[in-house]
C-alpha cells in the first residue's frame, strides 16, 4: 500500500519564554529567555535555583479548564499539555467531537516523562497520615503517565489509538514520528502528537543532585543555558508542552486547512547503552545511524537539508553532537547547515522538549526563518574546527529553509529524528 | 442546624460537580445525584470530602454507599452530627 502523506495543520505551545503559537513565534525571533529564579529552590538549597516555567495566566487557564477540571488539580504537566494540546487542535481548525460519538479518525500520541508530582506528594502525605480516604477522586487520573491523553481524549472526544509514550528526552519527537506512522500507514486520519513535563523541585531535584545543572547562574539566570559554549556548565531544567497536529494529506486539502509544512519521515533508535553509550550518555554510532536513517526514510540526501533543530542542552556533550551531525551528513565548515539550539532561551524541557522544539522548527519553515542562538558568543573550540561560525546563527535570520532535521537524544541511550520539509502542492 | 440550612448547603457543595443544571432549579429531598444532576459517579467520593468538610463529620464508606439523593445526604449528614 502506497504511504499516505502527512502534514501539521495545527500546533500549540506552553513554553518557559511563550505560552500560546503566536506568542511563541515572536519570543523566538527576539531570542527572548524564559529563565527565572526561584526563590523556593534557594529556600530548599539546590545548587541550581533556576528554571524555566511557562507563565500560565487566570484567562488562559479558564478558557482550556471547566470549574470542576481545576477543582484540585495540581499536576502542572497536565495543565501544559491540555493548553498546547487544546491549542492545536483548534489551530487547525477542528472542532471538539459532540456528546454522543467521538471522532474515530482522530487519535493521540502525547508523551510525559513523570506527571502530576505535585498531586503526587499530596497523596503521598495523606496516605502516609493514615487519610487515604481523603485522596479524592482525581488523585489516579492526574497521577498516572497516560493521564494526558486521558484528559485530551476527554476533552477533544478522540476515539482513535489515545496513548501516552515515555522515552525521557526524546519524548516528544518520538511521539511525532509515531503519529506520522499512524497516518502514513492509514490508520488514523489525524493525530495529535506531542509531549509534556511537569515543573518544579521534585522534577527538577534529581538532576541537581547528579550535578549536571549550571550553580554559577543563580544572580543571572538568563545567561545560564549556553548551548555550543565553551563555557557551558549543565543545562538548565524546564517544563511546558508542545503540540502538533498531523494530518493526512488529502484529508487536510478536503477541510482546506492551513498546512504548516509536511513531515517526511524520521528514525528512532537505541545506542543499546553499548560502546560509549550508557544510562545518560549516547553512543554516537546510534546517533548517526539515526540520522541518517531518517534521511533515507524521508527520501531525502544529506545536502537537501537547509537547517538543523539540535538536541543540543548546553553541557559539553554538545562538542560531541556536532561532531555526530557532521559526520552523519557528510559536511562541515560553511557547507554545514544552520543549526540552532532552542534550549539557550528555555532551558531543557526535559520530556517536553522534544516537541516544544518540533513546533519551533516548524514555525521556521513557515515563517522563513532561523532563529537565534541565544548566550553562544563564545563557541566551543572543538565545534569551530568542524563548522563554520557561520552556521551557528546568534540572531534571526531571514532564510527559506526547504527541508530541516529535528533530534532530540534521551537518557536510556535512545534517539529521535524527524525530518520536516516546507508544504508545495 | 435546620432541615433547609442543611439542604441549601448541600446544593451549593454539589453545583461544581453538576452536569444537568436544570436539576439544580428543582432542587428537593428527592433529587438523585446521578439521574437528576448527573454528577459522574466518580465525583461522589469528592461531594462526600467537601460534606466533611462542611460540617465537620465523617462519613463512612457504609454510609457513602446509601447516599443517593438529596434527602439520603441530609439524613446521613444530621445523625452524624447528633452523635458529634
Amino acid at each position: 500500500m502506497r504511504k499516505k502523506r502527512v502534514v501539521i495543520t495545527g500546533m500549540g505551545v506552553a513554553a518557559p519564554n511563550a505560552v500560546g503559537l503566536d506568542n511563541f513565534n515572536h519570543a523566538l525571533q527576539q531570542l527572548k529567555s524564559g529563565i527565572r529564579f526561584f526563590p523556593e529552590l534557594e529556600k530548599l538549597k539546590f545548587s541550581c535555583q533556576i528554571g524555566g516555567k511557562p507563565e500560565i495566566s487566570e484567562e488562559i487557564i479558564n478558557r482550556y479548564f471547566t470549574p470542576l477540571q481545576l477543582r484540585g488539580l495540581n499536576s502542572s504537566g497536565i495543565i501544559y499539555g491540555v493548553i498546547a494540546g487544546s491549542e492545536a487542535w483548534e489551530d487547525a481548525g477542528l472542532s471538539r467531537a459532540d456528546a454522543d460519538a467521538p471522532d474515530w479518525h482522530s487519535g493521540i500520541i502525547f508523551g510525559t516523562g513523570i506527571l502530576g508530582v505535585d498531586k503526587f506528594r499530596e497523596a503521598i502525605h495523606l496516605i502516609d497520615d493514615g487519610n487515604t480516604r481523603r485522596l479524592g477522586s482525581t488523585s489516579v487520573i492526574q497521577t498516572m503517565a497516560s493521564g494526558i491523553s486521558a484528559y485530551l481524549g476527554g476533552i477533544l472526544g478522540c476515539g482513535n489509538q489515545v496513548t501516552t509514550n515515555s522515552s525521557a528526552c526524546t519524548t516528544g519527537t518520538e511521539a511525532l514520528i509515531m503519529g506520522y506512522d499512524r497516518i502514513s500507514n492509514g490508520q488514523a486520519q489525524r493525530m495529535l502528537v506531542g509531549s509534556c513535563s511537569d515543573h518544579g523541585p521534585y522534577i527538577w531535584g534529581g538532576f541537581d543532585a547528579m550535578r549536571i545543572l549550571p550553580s554559577r547562574y543563580n544572580q543571572n539566570p538568563e545567561k545560564a543555558s549556553r548551548p555550543f559554549s565553551e563555557n557551558a556548565s549543565g543545562f538548565v531544567p524546564g517544563s511546558g508542552a508542545g503540540a502538533l497536529l498531523l494530518e493526512d494529506l488529502d484529508s487536510a486539502i478536503s477541510r482546506g486547512a492551513t498546512i504548516y509544512a509536511e513531515v517526511l519521515g524520521g528514525d528512532i533508535n537505541s545506542g543499546g547503552q553499548r560502546g560509549e553509550g550508557s544510562m545518560t550518555a549516547a553512543n554516537n554510532e546510534a546517533v548517526i545511524k539515526c540520522i541518517q536513517g531518517a534521511m533515507k526514510n524521508s527520501g531525502i540526501k544529506s545536502e537537501d537539508i537547509d537547517a538543523i533543530n539540535g538536541h543540543l542542552t548546553a553541557t559539553n556533550r554538545d562538542t560531541v553532537e556536532i561532531l555526530n551531525w557532521v559526520e552523519a551528513l557528510d559536511r562541515k565548515g560553511t557547507d554545514f547547515p544552520y543549526i540552532n539550539s532552542l534550549k539557550g532561551m528555555t532551558g531543557h524541557c526535559l520530556s517536553a522538549s522534544g516537541s516544544i522544539e518540533c513546533v519551533a522548527s516548524v514555525l521556521q519553515i513557515k515563517d522563513n526563518y532561523v532563529f537565534g542562538n541565544l548566550n553562544c558568543e563564545e563557541i566551543h573550540p572543538e565545534i569551530l574546527a568542524a563548522i563554520s561560525s557561520k552556521k551557528v546563527p546568534v540572531s534571526k535570520i531571514d532564510s527559506r529553509i526547504n527541508i530541516l532535521a529535528k533530534a532530540s537524544f534521551g537518557f536510556g541511550d535512545v534517539n529521535a529524528v524527524a525530518i520536516f520539509k516546507r508544504y508545495i502542492d | 442546624m435546620s432541615e433547609t440550612e442543611i439542604i441549601l448547603k448541600i446544593k451549593k457543595i454539589v453545583e461544581p460537580y453538576v452536569q444537568r443544571l436544570e436539576g439544580l432549579n428543582n432542587f428537593r429531598e428527592e433529587t438523585d445525584f446521578l439521574k437528576d444532576l448527573q454528577i459522574n459517579s466518580a465525583n461522589l467520593v469528592d461531594v462526600v470530602l467537601d460534606v466533611e468538610d462542611e460540617f465537620n463529620i465523617e462519613i463512612d464508606n457504609e454510609s457513602m454507599e446509601g447516599m443517593l439523593t438529596v434527602g439520603d445526604a441530609k439524613q446521613i449528614i444530621q445523625r452524624k452530627l447528633n452523635t458529634n
